[in-house]
């Protein structure tokens, strides 16, 4: 990846402006532009080892080995054979350069893929299918329906009128809606005439290669004339082409230098809290391991200056004292090494890797419908994911599935949509069991559309005029476009997916919208088709919160059609319906009540005379230059009054399966979730109730909507000092001593009662500015819940930066969409949603999966398992590693401190990789406290792990206290048995080879038995290896002490014998049993007593699991139904100046009738913003707030390490 | 991703249901409840009771005689003269009485104990080659250079057995007289053989390949005895031609390196075959006479005789049955802890509901 970022920079040096001309290989090779093939694989088969090495030399651990190596080859300072650190240090590098290299030959594989596509080049006047990395800049090529786009092109003409084009972004933006982009007209001309293309000699002057997806600039020259080209023009590569028969364009920029591979700069390498601690834990042991070695330096100097030279007859030594010490300085670390673990991290990364595997396998976290399984697509943070503490998630598509659904309605003061149930008069629960309508009348009906109250079906069938006016509104007052490929197959491509299901909802009550033209809208009524002269659009804006349009129907009548806020509407109506207005307001707070956003609809019949002078003046208007917007409202405020009310209709926002059971189970296990959306404070607010954020009995919601700083300062330290009234100004704060550069880290506060804080991006961003952060972080973190509405993709990660910085807490960030990709990353883990078109989110993501209610299976399972698994894992491998290395200690002062192991070397070489290693990895990868059911069951065993309670700085003080202690057992209990005592043969017992093999097999004995009590889920797989590691242990010993291997390499294996000689006697083995009583017995007793005093919450859980054998079936959450006087002011996710657009027939794919040929849109500029799921970033957000602008970079950091997705 | 994709179906991406990948392997999960901590607890003291006890009784009845001759009786001359390195040469003889308050029965050995004498240096440990006293005919004209300065004498001549450990031998011999009430001294007769290891003395030490016309001697030639040595390896027993070179009993029972500076070697084992032996060591008077050669007055080290019975457990070490009636003691103290803790603070067990 990082070969990318060399490449540009060095380009960008050098490059000033692209000269490209077409069809002209020759002139656009002399600049060396980089061809069409990517490469993201960093190795290939010579180069590998050398730089991979050369990689792996540059962690520490790794270059510390190194170091000890050498050290060993000096002959004065060995104090251990090289192949007790060449074994481990060769398996350890060859275990991580085959994960190295199976990675990049899977980068090789699809850089293979991509490379290998075929694309048509326009070559010699011919078209020739060619490889996408033998495209060249310079060349034009023809791409088809649905292929993806090869390389960054300038669009030179295509198969649609006016040289348009559609093509879906998802890969680049994750806006799923097409855009249109347009070719020049003078290379339009050219269509597809071979002749012509083969012989265009255009030249392009453009920028160099940059990674500004929504920036372009450049002229063309062709001919005499030059034309200036933006990104209008441009396709890049990682778009699809849709709806589009075939179009041609010239290649500006391949391969490495397009926008797409540009953008997939580093990745920032993200590492987990227990990282972090380690490298803290790591620096402290190498300050341990120097302070044991100048321990023992020093008593080697004394012992010399005091004993060891009286042994000069024996043992000479011509080196004076002081370089004696300093050997054995050097000596001791050499045989100390073993404090720093080398199989550590390798371990570690095993770990993690088998559980993101369990992630993957996971079958619950499969979603059948879109055959999505979850993903971890990093593999080093597992164990974060049981410390989160903050969420950060995004609301449409993540929390609600972005598909509105028409739910209700009602109609003349009757409202349907409800079932009932005949006999008891009761509501009934929408279950699969209920059968839908059944719309097998209507040949146009949408099937996926469900309603479930018949009654409205029979009040259409009847004819009831209220009810097909409510209809007709429907199908007629909307900017929705239809698209009609073969009869009947109709596709509404709606700029909101509310209108899309008011649109739908008439198509299949028999209102059906077919097609529209500038001037008219053509429906079928109960299967008659009619169509409507659309006089005028009276668009939507914020102010207005209602949009209208007039039509003359086929026979010539006049009327307007209104949807719109209730508030707006009920102050425009005729007051004859004022008991209407009464009942259908009771009916919209029922609506509301249920979560569901409104619209009440109205109409109005003109009158023709009054109708032909309100549009000249609204023409003259329109024309003027000075406030026409103003005197355009006051036109429409004029027309727009004295209507009829016909009814309301409330549309669900589709929240996704369980959601608010997710948010329930994640706020017991005392995980806070703020909602940052892009959305309306109305929308997102209306979620938040819906799916339990916000609740009707929590004290007080506070909404933050100010325009200043001040001000925004001022009401959140009202909200502060509402729900804490004695909250000192600067109590808060603790200062972080340890790593200077995170200055201060807020705490947290306890507060009485729940609050919610909802807050506009308007005031985010002055929330956000460095005087006013802290006083709304405080504010923020006193609330149960935090929804930040209006918010760009920037806010979104300033947030999570926010809280990063000043809370020790580990936080993730849940989206979707590409406005979600800067908070994922900023995170410390950042989820994706998959499953649905977009995939930029999930590109950047570390986990993913199709359902946000996974999340809880995500973090109160596999996180928390992760979590409990490595910590239990570190503090045992940190025990048993202490533990050997201690005794060097203590034997240290029984042998004159001359750096004399008390092990065998082979044992040395072979206890981390052989004797200990599988049974710990069993545990850290089967190790269960509880059982998944249990797990989700008792959301609060999450807790701990928030808390870093299972290591900590503290657990590993506890590790290498309780390994002293074991150590100091282990050491003289063995030292005690055998001193001065001798076989039951009268022979020699007390030997240093028995001695060493005692105290082997007690070490490896006690380390089995305490793995033993920690281990608390012993599957098959778990007594085999701890059996057979026991058991290699005593195989293995007996065979290097073997007759055979001896007579090989006499030097190499000289405790020959000593296995049978010494494993024979029964006071060897009254010892084994008497170490590891010792060493265990304290832990066990201690961890009862604990488990007594003060359990915890495992304690109490695995106390019941073991009262009640099997977890109890999860009790069946009834659906969260509410009531409340709440009410969502209005319902439109829209945007302005849709009516123009449809008007314009600048939108309209399909060849108009033929007097509207040759139209050239005019009126206002072709100002095409193509917008976002309702839910992102829409346009609107302009101009209500220009502060909010999109840093476009922010946007851009994509990751495409995925090629072969696109 | 990289997994191969299994059929295209609309569930063929679903993961497996197998009880491993879903994480529901049949498993025994032990927990730390009152029921199973608490018998065990009582149950383990009263195991460490009754080995203790059966082992302080087994020790009771194992009996152990140190006689330290460093300095005692007429060993003080010995230890003077040793003092000085020129009078090597010269040998002393000096003798130790000893009184033996009960009868040794069975099979009794005979120790010399050394102290203060550091076998488990690393740089005298290593010093030895082991390659060369398995017989190697290489190896024998060439120690290892672990062997350094004990490899070459000052000639460039190859030293066998090489290294610090060989040419330390202890070499001092003793001769154990008993005066029974009645009747005259009696030699005590001692086994000198079958005092190493089985496998030391079989597989770990050979001597080089002789036959009837190739002597030992001759084996050896080319080769130097160690410096500090009287004799040549092929001479160390006179009285037994097959204990002699690198498979010599004493030498292989001085190169299994001690692991602690006080530590104490087999010498011999008392032959039983006749006389007052035949019950093992009776009660009475002795003394021993000492070649008093092996010098401990530089190192400040202790030189002793030890004579040992041993059974099932080995020799007298009351290390491991006082350690395990401790253990018990303390195993017994947690017990009775953990129970009053279970059932004051922990409310046997309703402190875990909640």
């Amino acid at each position: 990846m990082s070969f990318f970022g060399l490449d540009c920079t060095r380009k960008k040096e050098t490059e000033v402006e692209r000269k490209i001309r077409a069809n002209d290989r020759e002139y656009n090779l002399s600049f060396k532009y980089a061809t069409n093939s990517i490469k993201t694989s960093k190795y290939n088969p010579f180069t590998f080892l050398p730089l991979n090495l050369f990689e792996q030399f540059q962690r520490i651990a790794n270059a510390y080995f190194l170091f000890l190596l050498i050290l060993q080859v000096i002959p004065a300072i060995s104090s251990l054979s090289w192949f007790t650190t060449v074994v481990p240090l060769v398996l350890v590098l060859s275990v991580t350069a085959a994960k190295d290299a199976t990675d990049d030959i899977n980068r090789h594989r699809s850089d293979r893929k991509v490379n290998n596509r075929k694309v048509n080049v326009l070559i010699n006047g011919k078209l020739i299918s060619e490889k996408w990395m033998n495209v060249q800049v310079g060349d034009i090529i023809k791409l088809e329906n649905n292929q993806f786009v090869t390389a960054d092109l300038l669009l030179l003409s295509s198969s649609e009128p006016l040289n348009l084009i559609y093509i879906e972004t998802a890969e680049l933006d994750g806006e799923t809606n097409l855009k249109v982009k347009q070719a020049l007209t003078v290379t339009g001309d050219m269509g597809d005439n071979l002749e012509a293309l083969a012989a265009f000699n255009g030249e392009v002057c453009c920028e160099p290669p940059n990674n500004r997806l929504d920036r372009f600039t450049g002229t063309l020259t062709f001919g005499t004339q030059k034309y200036s080209l933006d990104n209008e023009r441009v396709l890049l590569r990682g778009c699809t082409l849709r709806n589009t028969d075939w179009c041609f364009g010239l290649v500006l920029f391949a391969g490495p230098e397009t926008k797409l591979m540009q953008n997939c700069g580093k990745s920032t390498f993200k590492r987990t809290s227990i990282d972090r601690l380690m490298n803290v834990l790591v620096l402290f042991i190498f300050g341990l391991l120097a302070l044991m070695c100048i321990i023992l330096a020093v008593g080697n100097g004394i012992w010399e200056n005091h004993a060891g030279s009286k042994f000069n007859a024996f043992l000479p030594r011509e080196e004076n004292i002081a370089f004696s010490a300093f050997l054995t300085f050097w000596s001791y670390i050499i045989i100390l090494n073993t404090v720093v673990p080398i199989s550590l991290y390798v371990s570690m990364e095993v770990i993690r890797l088998g559980n993101s595997y369990y992630i993957n396998w996971d079958r619950n976290m499969y979603h059948a419908r879109t055959g999505t399984p979850a993903e971890a697509r990093t593999t080093t943070l597992n164990e974060e994911l049981g410390q989160i503490k903050y969420i950060f998630s995004d609301k449409t598509g993540t929390l609600t599935q972005n598909i509105m659904t028409f739910n209700k309605c009602s109609i003349n003061g009757k409202s349907y949509g409800d079932v009932i149930d005949h006999y008891s008069g009761q509501r009934l629960e929408i279950t699969e069991e209920i059968t839908p309508v059944d719309f097998s009348f209507n040949r146009l009906a949408d099937p996926k559309f469900l309603f479930y109250d018949h009654s409205l079906v029979e009040a259409v069938k009847l004819e009831l005029p209220e009810v097909h006016a409510f209809f007709r509104l429907l199908a007629l007052c909307h900017t929705v476009m239809a698209e009609e490929k073969k009869e009947g197959d109709l596709v509404y491509q709606a700029q909101s997916p509310d209108e899309g299901a008011l649109v739908t909802a008439a198509r299949n009550f028999g209102f059906v919208f077919r097609s529209r033209s500038p001037e008219t809208v053509t429906i079928e009524e109960m299967g008659i088709q009619r169509s409507y002269e659309l006089l005028a659009i009276l668009d939507f804006n914020n102010v207005r919160k209602r949009m209208s349009v007039i039509v003359r129907n086929p026979e010539g009548k006049l009327s307007l059609y209104c949807k719109g806020a209730d508030t707006i509407i009920y102050e425009r109506l005729h007051p004859s319906c004022s008991k209407l207005m009464e009942v259908t307001t009771e009916h919209l707070n029922e609506f509301a009540g249920e979560g569901l956003r409104t619209l009440v609809l109205a109409y109005k019949d003109l009158d023709e005379e009054y109708f032909s002078e309100w549009k000249q003046r609204h023409h003259e208007s329109s024309v003027a230059l000075e406030d026409r917007e103003e005197n355009l409202d006051k036109l429409y405020e004029e027309i727009e009054k004295d209507m009829m009310l016909i009814g309301a209709t409330a549309i669900e926002d589709k929240l996704q399966d369980g959601v608010a059971q997710t948010i329930e189970q994640l706020a017991k296990a005392e995980i806070k979730i703020w909602v940052l959306t892009g959305d309306k404070q109305e929308t997102a607010e209306n979620i938040g109730y819906s799916c339990n954020l916000l609740r009707e009995e929590m004290n007080d919601v506070f909404i933050v909507a100010s325009n200043s700083p001040e001000e925004v300062r001022q009401e959140l330290r009202d909200a502060r000092l509402k729900m804490c009234p004695d909250t000192e100004q600067d109590k808060f704060l603790i200062p972080e001593i340890i790593l200077g550069n995170t200055p201060k880290v807020v705490q947290d506060e306890s507060v009485n009662g729940e609050y919610g804080l909802v807050i506009n991006g308007h005031s985010l961003a002055y929330a956000l500015e460095s005087n006013v952060e802290l006083e709304f972080l405080r504010t923020a973190c006193m609330c149960k819940t935090v929804i930040c509405c209006r918010v760009t993709p920037l806010q979104k990660a300033q947030v999570v930066e926010l809280v990063k910085k000043y809370k020790k807490a580990v936080t993730l960030a849940i989206g979707d969409g590409a406005n979600d990709v800067s908070m994922i990353k900023a995170a410390h883990i950042g989820v994706g949603i998959s499953g649905q078109e977009g995939m930029q989110a999930v590109l950047s993501s570390d986990f993913s999966f199709a359902q946000f209610r996974f999340l809880q299976r995500l973090l109160l399972v596999h996180g928390r398992w992760s979590y409990l698994r490595m910590c239990k894992f570190l503090r045992y491998f940190f025990y048993k590693n202490f533990t050997f290395t201690f005794v060097h200690f203590w034997y240290a002062f029984f042998c004159g401190f001359s750096a004399q192991t008390v092990y065998d070397e082979g044992f040395i070489t072979l206890y981390n990789l052989v004797y200990t290693a599988l049974p710990v990895l069993g545990m850290s990868l089967f190790d269960q406290d509880v059982n998944a059911g249990w797990s989700l069951e008792f959301p609060q065993l999450y807790v701990p792990g928030q808390l870093s309670q299972y290591f900590s700085k503290r657990a590993f003080m506890m590790c290498a206290l309780h390994s002293c202690y074991s150590s100091l057992v282990l050491f003289f209990v063995p030292y005690a048995a055998v001193y001065d005592t001798v076989r039951d043969d009268g022979r020699d017992g007390a030997d240093y080879q028995s001695f060493a093999l005692i105290t082997q097999t007690c070490l490896t004995v006690t380390v089995c038995v305490q793995l033993g009590l920690d281990l608390s889920y012993w599957t098959v797989v778990n007594h085999l290896f701890v059996w057979g590691s026991l058991g290699m242990f005593f195989i293995l010993t007996f065979a290097m002490y073997t007759d055979g291997l001896y007579r090989l390499r006499p030097s190499s294996f000289a405790f020959v014998g000593t296995a049978q000689n010494c494993l024979s006697q029964s006071n060897v083995w009254l010892t084994v049993a008497l170490t590891a009583l010792l060493c265990v017995l304290p832990v066990f007793a201690y961890r009862f007593l604990y488990t007594q005093i003060s359990p915890t919450i495992n304690d109490k859980v695995r106390y019941k699991v073991c009262k009640m054998k099997e977890p109890a079936p999860r009790p069946r959450r009834a659906r969260l139904t509410r009531r409340s006087t709440r009410r969502s002011g209005y319902a439109f996710s829209h945007a302005q100046g849709y009516g123009d657009l449809v008007t314009s027939r600048r939108f309209l794919r399909r060849p108009a009738p033929a007097r509207s040929t040759g139209f050239t849109p005019t009126g206002r500029s072709p100002g095409f913003k193509p917008t976002g799921r309702s839910a992102g970033y829409s346009p609107v957000g302009r101009e209500q707030n220009p502060k909010q602008k999109v840093e476009p970079t922010s946007l851009q950091m994509f990751r495409a390490v995925k090629d072969s997705s696109f | 991703m990289g997994k191969k994709q299994a059929g295209t179906g609309p569930l063929s991406r679903r993961p497996d249901n197998s009880a491993f990948k879903q994480q529901r392997l049949p498993a025994w999960s032990p927990s730390l409840t009152a029921q199973t901590v608490l018998p065990t607890f009582y149950i383990l003291s009263l195991v460490c009771l009754f080995l203790g006890i059966w082992l302080l009784i087994t020790v009771e009845n194992t009996y152990e005689l140190k006689v330290d001759y460093t300095n005692a009786g007429t060993c003080e001359r010995c230890f003077e003269m040793r003092k000085h390195a020129i009078h090597t040469r010269t040998t002393c003889t000096c003798s130790v009485n000893f009184y033996v308050p009960k009868t040794f029965s069975g099979d009794v050995f005979f120790y010399y104990g050394l102290r203060n004498f550091h076998q488990n240096l690393r740089r005298y440990m290593d010093s030895r080659d082991d390659t060369q006293m398995v017989g190697r005919k290489n190896n024998l004209k060439a120690p290892s250079s672990y062997c350094a300065p004990f490899d070459y004498d000052a000639n460039g001549v190859p030293i066998a057995p090489c290294g610090a450990v060989a040419n330390s031998m202890f070499n001092d011999s003793f001769t154990v007289r008993y005066y029974p009430t009645k009747g005259p001294e009696v030699q005590v007769p001692l086994y000198r053989k079958g005092i190493a290891w089985y496998t030391d003395k079989n597989v770990k030490f050979r001597n080089p390949p002789t036959n009837n016309t190739f002597t030992l001697q001759q084996a050896f030639e080319g080769t130097i005895r160690p410096l500090y040595w009287q004799r040549p390896v092929y001479e160390l027993d006179d009285t037994d031609h097959n204990n002699n070179g690198f498979i010599n009993d004493d030498l292989i029972v001085w190169m299994r390196e001690a692991a602690f500076p006080n530590f104490k070697k087999l010498y011999g084992v008392l032959n039983r075959a006749q006389g007052p032996f035949t019950q093992g060591l009776p009660a009475g008077n002795y003394s021993v006479s000492i070649f008093y050669n092996f010098p401990v007055e530089p190192f400040r080290g202790q030189k002793e005789l030890v004579i040992s019975m041993v059974t099932w457990f080995g020799g007298q070490n009351y290390f491991l049955p006082i350690a395990y009636l401790v253990t018990s003691g303390l195993i017994l103290v947690a017990a009775i802890v953990l129970t009053v803790v279970y059932v004051k603070v922990g409310k046997k067990g309703k402190n875990m509901e909640e």
